[in-house]
């Protein structure tokens, strides 16, 4: 067995090679890379500027009078100061990235090549609607295949994240309640939700209590039921949960949440292991947010930007936020503030300037008419495959805690139980660095201890799987038996362990010319 | 399916090493009557690349490009020339195709830019320190006017009427439900702003005054008196930037006394996009640092003693703090704030403060043709790079006369302001440095032609 595709095998046991120094700190291909601040000046721009004509100023008399601080570039340097911190940075274009809840799938590039289209990148957001029918009609086939997809009534386009949809839905739900007038406090929301959830009903001011799970890792629907009461306002579930596990009461939540007057709230975030083959709509959820930078696979950037449309019930859907497409024969219309109020609209008000991400949008809708119907269903199918196989080929080596009860959805769990007094979950994370993988979602779900949640998805090879498995068996190996070499890994990453605490103490979050820095001291 | 791996042969194997009969043993957890039997109704089987990418080639040409016809829309998002290298910077797969920096020894490249980031947008805005950037401005002015609720801890926030009119809808559709109190007001049409009146409301009460710099109407006026006003009851000046090129021209909030100043980054590096994504700029003073909403880099050292960088302060985050945090935001626009970033390090200090000097005077050089045109006159006595005209009719369907010429001449204030009689004949133009004197002469031409 060739450990890697090159042929190449390392001396196994050699330990960390001590490199010699080098005069620049580089090392061969791993570049270091100073600063803008330390590079670039104020008069040097990568950019060629037609002299304006002579006007008489209409600034108000609050024209600049101090330096702004911007260091410019001229354009190759910008070129390499960027593609050089590039190759710093872990990527799906580079292996496998196994982040639990985080659906880190291939990124196609025709979707960034439809994203550029001129019709579609260069429309102004109060363009004339007559003049963006285009764009209006890509929103409208994206927002029916969603509903498609999830068997629900409506959804709302605009939310601009996860945790923006969540907002939405919930602002929904308290519309909806509030509609029929019935003011309700709280939110229930289980111990082993993203900490989006709580976050989220805090935000749009609700109280938040936890509902426990079972010893199986589901939510325990005998305490959520005793909870459920006249104060309640709706609860938020996550299906599949961020066990990896099919809420399989779900039906039966839905129905005890619906005869007490509230609502289900779903998140969305692990739609992909169900995407084709189970329709929320079918499970009696009343909101759900999609992640199109999961599921739907548009690019997480580094941290977005996301998009977080929200799928609506009957019951919700009349009050979904503006702006929203509408269909009427062979034209699309927007609907916003000046046309709602002849339609007596309940919509809940605007949550963003604009009509959401359109950037996202295009990117989604050509990732869904590229799969299909058939493709689409052998994705979540493919999720959840790659899923157990890693799961059952690691489970004599690494604790599972929900293994024995059945299969997983579209992530494995394991916990640390097991480990060499003293060895954690960073630690191995640490140490998968150096196997060249992005490691695994870390110590979430909150519910297991020392959790490690591995999120394949369906874009990753059988061979890709096994090579990800050797290495992560290896490196539990290693922390059972204790080897102290783990404790200090990376090794080999353009970084040794940063020290967190030091940046939380004495927080630098903006660079300062250096004696400026020693006078603040 | 080109974007799927497995082979039948794969598939088998793999579910033998579980062991299991078929791909439905896997799914035994969801109810019978919850799973679909066969294909979703309606969604045709998978395509080929050419097929999707025909379907779009279609949609795309159904709509009328910015960038193919004089073109003059502004009020929060604005046409600029992004240099090529930045689309190109953007799109390498390490920055596109990376998550959240959460494993910080393999996530330097986005860190650093972030760190960047946070500095370039701190010195523009005249701030001691500013987040790793939010969805939008919109939502980032809500973000101020919630952190200025925590820091003040008093809920009345006053917005000036000369905010985004979209900004105040967002704030207004999150105070309903958080009970905040919110005083608004829409514009007049005219060259005075509402600073009396904010001057007059700002009380003991106040957790915030919040002023758009330039204004919806394009106005500018110098901040420095609110902020002596507020600071004198307890109350935070926050600062909307929805046109950051501007602050290569004018003062920044910061300099004038502002506490938070929030805004939109899309004019620096992000195109249009018909409204998202975008990026969202946050900063304030240093003093407020606990409170603030979203990601926040800061520098540290490796075990080896190696400068790096990290996320930090998490515990103000939804991760960790779970319902106590200082806000629910977790994805950010992480890929914009690289392009602004990477736009602005092409631009420096130079090249921003001469692309604010080349849109200004073509501003300057727009407003002098337009008010000629009969019957037209020019709102502001200040401006940057946008203003508004006031229309002898009702500006909307003068916008969709101009755009049947193939002109797209601005945003007119009835669509902004639905239902009042008189912003309804405001046309708020803007004029950056794409627009050519070509440009201007058939606006004014076609205005001529559509007015007469």
């Amino acid at each position: 067995m060739t450990i890697n595709a090159s042929g190449w095998r390392p001396e196994v046991g050699a330990g960390v090679a001590e490199s010699a120094g080098t005069y620049t700190g580089n090392r061969a291909l791993m570049l270091e890379e100073a600063l803008i601040f330390e590079i670039g000046d104020g008069e040097t721009t990568g950019v060629d500027i037609a002299a304006p004509s002579a006007v008489k100023s209409r600034l108000a008399g609050l024209e600049r009078n101090r330096p702004i601080g911007i260091p410019g570039l001229s354009e190759p340097e910008t070129v390499r100061h960027y593609t050089r911190l590039s190759r710093q940075n872990y990527a799906i274009d580079l292996g496998l990235f196994p982040l639990g809840s985080c659906t880190m799938k291939h990124n196609p590039r025709l979707n960034e090549k439809i994203a550029r289209m001129k019709g579609f990148a260069d429309i102004h957001p109060l363009a004339p609607r007559e003049t963006v029918q285009g764009a209006l009609a890509v929103i409208h086939e994206l927002a029916h295949w969603l509903v498609t997809l999830t068997g629900m009534k409506a959804v709302a386009m605009s939310p601009k994240a996860g945790a923006h949809g969540e907002l939405c839905g919930i602002l929904a739900i308290r519309a909806a309640l509030e509609a029929r007038g019935d003011a309700r406090s709280t939110i229930l929301v289980p111990e082993s939700a993203h900490g989006t959830n709580p976050a989220t009903a805090a935000f749009a001011g609700y109280a938040v209590e936890n509902i426990p799970a079972t010893a199986e890792g589901r939510v325990d629907l005998a305490a959520l039921t005793a909870r459920l009461g006249p104060d309640v306002a709706g609860v938020m579930i996550t299906n599949p949960n961020t066990c990896g596990l099919f809420e399989r009461d779900m039906k039966a939540l839905s129905a005890a949440v619906h005869a007490a007057g509230a609502f289900v709230y779903c998140d969305g975030a692990n739609f992909n292991a169900i995407v084709g083959r189970v329709r929320p709509g079918d499970l009696g959820i009343d909101a759900m947010h999609i992640n199109l930078h999961k599921t739907f696979s548009t690019p997480h950037g580094g941290g977005g930007p996301g998009s977080g449309p929200v799928v609506l019930s009957e019951a919700l859907a009349p009050f979904a936020p503006l702006p929203y497409v509408e269909r009427q024969g062979d034209t699309f219309l927007l609907i916003e503030e000046e046309t709602v109020d002849e339609r007596q609209g309940k919509a809940f008000g605007r949550m963003t300037a604009f009509h959401g991400q359109m950037g996202m949008y295009t990117r989604a809708l050509a990732y869904i008419l590229s799969h299909g119907a058939d493709g689409l269903r052998q994705v979540a199918e493919d999720a959840v495959l790659n899923a157990n196989y890693v799961l059952r080929s690691l489970d004599d080596v690494l604790d599972a805690p929900f293994g024995q009860t059945g299969p997983c959805m579209h992530e494995a769990l394991f916990s640390d139980g097991g480990l060499a007094e003293g060895f954690t979950t960073l630690d191995i994370a640490k140490a998968l660095i150096d196997e060249g993988y992005h490691p695994m979602t870390m110590y979430f779900p909150l519910v297991v201890h020392g959790a490690m949640l591995i999120e394949p998805t369906e874009t990753e090879s059988k061979a890709t799987l096994d090579q990800f498995i050797g290495a992560l068996r290896s490196v539990a190996m290693r922390a059972k038996q204790g080897d102290p070499l783990l404790k200090s890994a990376p090794h080999y990453a353009p970084r040794r362990r940063l020290d967190e605490t030091l940046a939380a103490r004495k927080p630098v979050l903006v660079w300062k010319e250096p004696e400026e820095a020693v006078a603040a001291e | 399916m080109r974007y799927l791996p497995l082979t039948p042969a794969d598939r088998q194997a793999m579910l033998a090493t579980i062991g299991a009969a078929s791909i439905d043993d896997l799914f035994i957890d969801v109810p019978a009557e919850a799973r679909l039997s066969g294909p979703i109704a309606g969604l045709p089987g998978h395509a080929s690349e050419m097929a999707v990418e025909r379907h779009f080639s279609a949609l795309a040409r159904q709509n009328m490009a910015a960038g193919h016809h004089p073109f003059f829309l502004g009020c929060g998002a604005y046409k600029h020339h992004i240099p090529a290298s930045v689309d190109h910077l953007i799109q390498r797969g390490e920055f596109l195709t990376a998550y959240t920096p959460y494993q910080p020894e393999i996530a330097q490249g986005t860190l650093q830019m972030l760190f960047e980031f946070q500095t370039q947008v701190a010195r523009l805005y005249g701030c001691d320190v500013a987040n790793a950037s939010m969805y939008d401005g919109s939502t980032a002015c809500w973000e101020a006017i919630s952190m200025a609720a925590r820091v003040t801890k008093r809920t009345k926030a006053i917005l000036s009427s000369g905010l985004h009119p979209h900004y105040v809808s967002l704030a207004k559709t999150m105070a309903k439900f958080t009970g905040d109190q919110l005083m608004t007001s829409a514009p007049d049409l005219s060259a005075e702003t509402d600073s009396e009146q904010l001057l007059a409301a700002i009380d003991a009460d106040t957790s915030c005054v919040v002023v758009q710099y330039p204004d919806i109407l394009g106005r500018i006026e110098d901040l420095s008196a609110i902020a002596a006003k507020a600071h004198e009851q307890g109350a935070l000046l926050v600062a909307v930037v929805t046109e950051p090129v501007a602050l290569g021209a004018i003062r920044s909030p910061g300099e004038m006394g502002a506490d938070v100043v929030v805004g939109e980054g899309q004019s620096i590096g992000v195109g249009l996009q018909f409204g998202g994504p975008y990026v969202g700029l946050f900063a304030c003073k240093e003093k407020f640092v606990r409170q603030m909403p979203g990601r926040l880099c800061g520098e540290t050292v490796d075990a080896e003693g190696k400068r790096g960088f990290v996320l930090t302060l998490s515990t103000r985050e939804q991760h960790i703090r779970r319902e106590k945090a200082t806000s629910n935001i977790c994805t950010n626009a992480g890929l914009c704030a690289l392009a602004f970033s990477t736009h602005m390090t092409l631009l420096g200090e130079r090249g921003l403060r001469d692309l604010a000097a080349l849109n200004h005077a073509q501003a300057v050089s727009a407003a002098e043709r337009l008010e000629k045109v009969p019957g037209v006159s020019l709102v502001n006595e200040s401006f940057f790079n946008e203003f508004t005209l006031k229309l002898p009719k009702e500006a909307r369907p003068v916008v969709r006369a101009l755009a049947d010429r193939r002109v797209l001449g601005g945003v007119s204030l009835g669509r902004l302001y639905p239902g009042n009689p008189v912003l309804e004949k405001g046309l708020v133009v803007a004029v950056t440095e794409v627009v050519t004197p070509e440009d201007i002469e058939a606006f004014a031409n076609a205005l001529e032609e559509v007015l007469a």
